[in-house]
């Protein structure tokens, strides 16, 4: 049994969705609890990625197909977890995008599908999104009595557009919903004393790092 | 002036130039502005820059292209004067180099990912994006086509490819970008690299962009090792961008980069210069080493 658990961690490491599918559905022929799947080789196959990854032994693709081959699991505990009234422990939400006057989306696009690998609800606003959006999508994530905490991850590749992710907090102050949130900033040109200058609770250099920076913030 | 392909073949090292994004975001260039929109509507400041660089001592001059394929104009809004903007992005370059200078075009990556299932582009597609910007700035009459800032191999491929198809008669530069530990962030290393572009027989190769000065020196330590006879390109940042005062600053000085360009030079770099957060100043530091 914990064979199977070993190699399907294997399986996420080595970032290969259709060996991770397969392994899950053995695990669960063979009894396991998906949430045993989930704590005992799919979060910590991520974690041994992640750390690969910051010590220059892993790549952005080696990140994608980790990413990929925990969804394909994913997706077979999903129906089990939902059969036994269980739930994959839900980290917090996100919500998501690319600051307006921007449309890189490649980075965003990592850290959302990290985030999402790493437990986290993610609302992926996509590029070019303006200040309210990103206000309207927290406000709708408060709405529907999500009691999980709420983390707005700002991106901006380009020096002029670092701006708005001033732009996206000081909407947030308005709004009144400031203290309700944290905000994460990243992209090529930010860095932790941008992040302090416009009053963001912390920065990210990579999709990885994002990770540990949103669970640190939230305590999880 | 003789054709560039003698001339990297004399040895003789070619003075690129420095940054043009940093530059015009000096000059006032707006917020989520791309460059490209300033080629068709204020092309004085780029004019006026590359004439800066000429006067530092550049012999080759990157129009303004380095986003003016057909999948980054879409999101900026100009893709139906896909043709306009490279048109004249050429020929204001020509007019700052006069005959004084090289004229190379600019094609930068697309900005997609070549890699399902979270890249939307294929391969196929990527190739015809950088024929049809190839095609339009052979048509403009450039002395060289300079692909740069890739990560990733297969996307390099295809630009490559792609400019040999719509361009067979120019010569093609090509780079890439060694930001992650010494290799790209998609995790081409620098001796891969070097092996692919041989292969592929452009005129030169090398690195631009990158991190630090010291992570550009590794790579093209790499490349001249898997291609020594190779003419290696090396067009660093002024260092790693931070901020200071709500203000990005490049801490390599001119002194610095004239120091780092010996380097690359000893290394068989031909063709040296700058990327994000170089100055006129910075080239005529290096035009000034190299050339002494």
């Amino acid at each position: 049994m914990d064979d199977i658990l070993t190699q399907l961690q294997e399986a996420v490491i080595a970032g290969e969705p259709e060996q991770a599918c397969d392994l899950t559905k053995q695990a669960l022929e063979a009894g396991i609890a998906p949430l045993d799947a989930i704590d005992q080789a799919l979060n910590p196959g991520m974690q041994i990625v992640g750390d690969r990854y910051e010590c220059g032994d892993y790549f952005i693709p080696d990140l994608v197909m980790a990413a990929e081959a925990m969804k394909a699991a994913m997706e077979k505990l999903e129906p089990e977890l939902l059969a036994r009234q269980e739930q994959r422990q839900i980290l917090g939400t996100v919500v998501i995008g690319t600051v307006e006057g921007d449309i890189h989306e490649i980075g965003k696009s990592l850290v959302a599908t990290m985030l999402s690998a790493a437990g986290f609800r993610v609302h992926d606003l996509g590029v070019g999104v303006p200040a309210d959006r990103f206000v309207e999508q927290v406000k709708e994530a408060g709405a529907s009595g999500d009691s999980v905490p709420v983390v707005v991850g700002l991106s901006a590749l380009l020096t002029t557009t670092m701006r708005n992710q001033e732009a996206v907090i000081k909407a947030l102050q308005e709004a009144g919903l400031r203290e309700e949130v944290k905000v994460i900033i990243g992209g090529a040109p930010a860095n932790p004393e941008w992040a302090e200058t416009i009053g963001a609770d912390a920065y990210a250099e990579n999709a990885n790092e994002a990770v540990d920076v949103v669970k640190q913030l939230l305590e999880v | 002036m003789e054709d560039i392909i003698s001339r990297l073949k004399s040895g003789r090292v070619i003075v690129a130039d420095g940054a043009t994004g940093t530059m015009l975001l000096a000059a006032g260039l707006p917020a989520g502005t791309p460059p490209e929109r300033w080629v068709l509507e204020n092309p004085n400041p780029i004019r006026d820059l590359q004439r800066a660089y000429v006067e530092a001592g550049s012999d080759l001059i990157i129009a303004c292209t380095f986003g003016a394929n057909r999948t980054r104009l879409e999101q900026t809004g100009l893709a139906d004067q896909l043709a306009e903007v490279n048109q004249r992005a050429v020929q204001i370059a020509r007019e700052a180099a006069g005959d004084r200078a090289y004229v190379a075009a600019d094609i930068g990556p697309t900005g997609e990912l070549l890699m399902a299932p979270i890249g939307k582009m294929t391969y196929e597609q990527a190739l015809e994006i950088f024929a049809e910007q190839a095609a339009v700035l052979a048509q403009a009459g450039v002395d060289v086509l300079y692909i740069e800032t890739m990560s990733d191999l297969d996307e390099m491929k295809a630009a490559v490819t792609g400019a040999q198809q719509a361009a067979p008669d120019i010569p093609i530069f090509a780079t890439f970008s060694f930001d992650h530990h010494g290799r790209t962030n998609m995790g081409v290393k620098p001796e891969q690299a070097a092996e692919t572009l041989q292969a592929l027989g452009v005129a030169a190769f090398g690195a631009n962009c990158g991190a630090t000065l010291e992570m550009t020196e590794g790579a093209v330590t790499k490349m001249h090792e898997a291609a020594p006879q190779a003419a290696l390109i090396a067009k660093p940042n002024a260092g790693k961008p931070h901020m200071v005062d709500r203000k990005t600053v490049y801490d390599a000085t001119p002194e610095d980069m004239a120091e780092y360009a010996q380097k690359f030079v000893a290394l068989g770099a031909r063709v040296v210069g700058g990327c994000c957060g170089s100055t006129p100043e910075h080239i005529r530091a290096i035009a000034e080493t190299v050339k002494s």
